[in-house]
């Protein structure tokens, strides 16, 4: 066991750590607004839209990640056209080509675990708004919305920490976040299980605080 | 099209059997998660803390460190701990271990805490009073094991296992980054030789879509067969 080596490489692996939570929440605060809506449209009785949101979460949520990062990395660099347009300019970073990637994947697992928390809702409640007179609008905004984000907090805690363990593929196309810091560390080093347990045990700590956060958030949340 | 004709001139043989080779990791890294499973599901629901200890730091380490770690660790790790343990027996040379071996053993160690987490949750929710009524009945451990908790822990299982093995087969594809030619890994080339990664990547989410469509199917076919009579 090589002590120093765990010493040293504890703040690079530290400050990588930052990039590393830095795609997490950006993903997740798009990934939120993606979710939002399919799980919208998968509720619409029109089947040409319901569909079109199926088929979205049964595609990215059937596909490995690291497929979905390499088509819009490598792949969409490819067609002229958008080469051309303004689009480029966030295309061509690989750091904004993850957060697409991360977004469009937890939006369809979002999508899915809103989709249940909507359908779970007891109708009486959505029928007792109404004969209040509340507009469907409100009723969607300050009933259904709620009870919904109270009734998802536990699978969607769960799909923030896949997402965490998600963003360590942003090292396949070159960013430097913990994980890839770790791989660099250990392919200098050849000492991987010091690497692994520092960038692991750091990693287990976000999950640590995640989990923490969530489960407090759902007992402020709680009916009682 | 002409890309994905078989033989020389295409890529289709290629793609065919970097197929066959995600689907073989795959099942591998299932069955070794099963051995995993095995082991560490008494181990979590044991009465002795210390044994409860283990089984909780296994699954809880493993579902909380992403899976390219782990990969990264036995990738490079792997040869190192082989090697040492080889030295002990008086073997100095170097070992290379093949790259299906360190991935399917990778993916089946992260498989394995997921099933024993499916596992545990099965066995919990079997009524006590079977255990209660085998064990008044004079049943032995093993054969109330096998034929009264087995078949029913079985039925309870299989939706979320089929979840595990989802993941698992979604998760074979980090092993690329090993260099073993799986699906991901055959594209990469493709990609790289023809210059045309955005059909090669499309053609690979198709491939990993259609393996999940399959397997679901044959998957729902054995959750009716396992709940009969429910």
């Amino acid at each position: 066991m090589d002590f120093e080596l765990m010493i040293n490489s504890f703040p690079k692996l530290l400050d990588a750590t930052l990039v590393t939570l830095k795609l997490l929440s950006l993903s997740l605060f798009f990934g939120l607004f993606i979710g939002l809506i399919f799980a919208i449209l998968r509720m619409n009785k029109n089947p040409i839209i319901n569909r079109f949101a199926y088929g979205y979460s049964y595609v990215f949520r059937g596909t490995p990640l690291l497929v979905q990062i390499f088509i819009i990395y490598f792949g969409l660099g490819q067609i002229e056209y958008l080469r051309s347009t303004f689009l480029w300019t966030i295309l061509k970073e690989p750091y904004w080509c993850a957060i697409i990637a991360f977004a469009l994947n937890t939006g369809a697992y979002t999508s899915e675990i809103l989709r249940s928390a909507f359908q779970t809702i007891k109708p009486g409640l959505i029928e007792a708004g109404k004969s209040l007179g509340i507009s469907s609008k409100i009723i969607f905004y300050k009933i259904q919305i709620p009870i919904a984000i109270k009734q998802s907090l536990p699978a969607y805690g769960n799909e923030i920490i896949l997402m965490l363990k998600g963003t360590s593929l942003a090292s396949t196309v070159t960013l430097m976040d913990l994980t890839g810091v770790a791989k660099y560390i250990i392919s200098t080093t050849f000492k991987p299980i010091e690497v692994f347990i520092v960038a692991g045990g750091i990693y287990l700590f976000m999950t640590f605080l995640i989990h923490n956060l969530i489960k407090y958030l759902e007992k402020k949340y709680s009916y009682q | 099209m002409e890309l994905l004709a078989f033989g020389k001139t295409g890529w289709g043989d290629e793609l065919f059997y970097a197929t066959l080779m995600t689907l073989a990791v795959s099942v591998t890294a299932m069955f070794v998660g099963f051995f995993f499973a095995l082991i560490f599901t008494p181990l979590k629901l044991s009465r002795h803390k210390s044994l409860n200890l283990i089984g909780n730091f296994y699954t809880t380490v493993i579902r909380g460190v992403p899976e390219l770690l782990v990969i990264y660790l036995f990738f490079f790790g792997g040869s190192g701990a082989i090697m040492f343990v080889a030295s002990m027996f008086g073997y100095f040379e170097y070992i290379e271990i093949n790259a299906f071996i360190t991935g399917s053993f990778a993916i089946g160690i992260i498989s394995g805490a997921y099933s024993t987490e499916v596992f545990r949750g099965a066995i919990q929710s079997i009524d006590k009073g079977q255990f209660e009524a085998a064990k008044v009945l004079g049943i032995k451990k093993h054969i109330q094991f096998y034929k009264i908790i087995l078949p029913q822990m079985l039925r309870l299982a299989i939706p979320n296992l089929s979840n595990v093995w989802q993941i698992t087969l979604k998760d074979t594809s980090l092993i690329s980054v090993t260099g073993l030619v799986e699906i991901m890994r055959q594209s990469y080339i493709a990609a790289g030789s023809t210059r045309d990664p955005l059909f090669f990547y499309s053609f690979a989410a198709v491939l990993y879509l259609l393996l999940t469509y399959l397997s679901m199917k044959l998957i729902n076919k054995l959750e009716l067969k396992y709940s009969r009579g429910f």
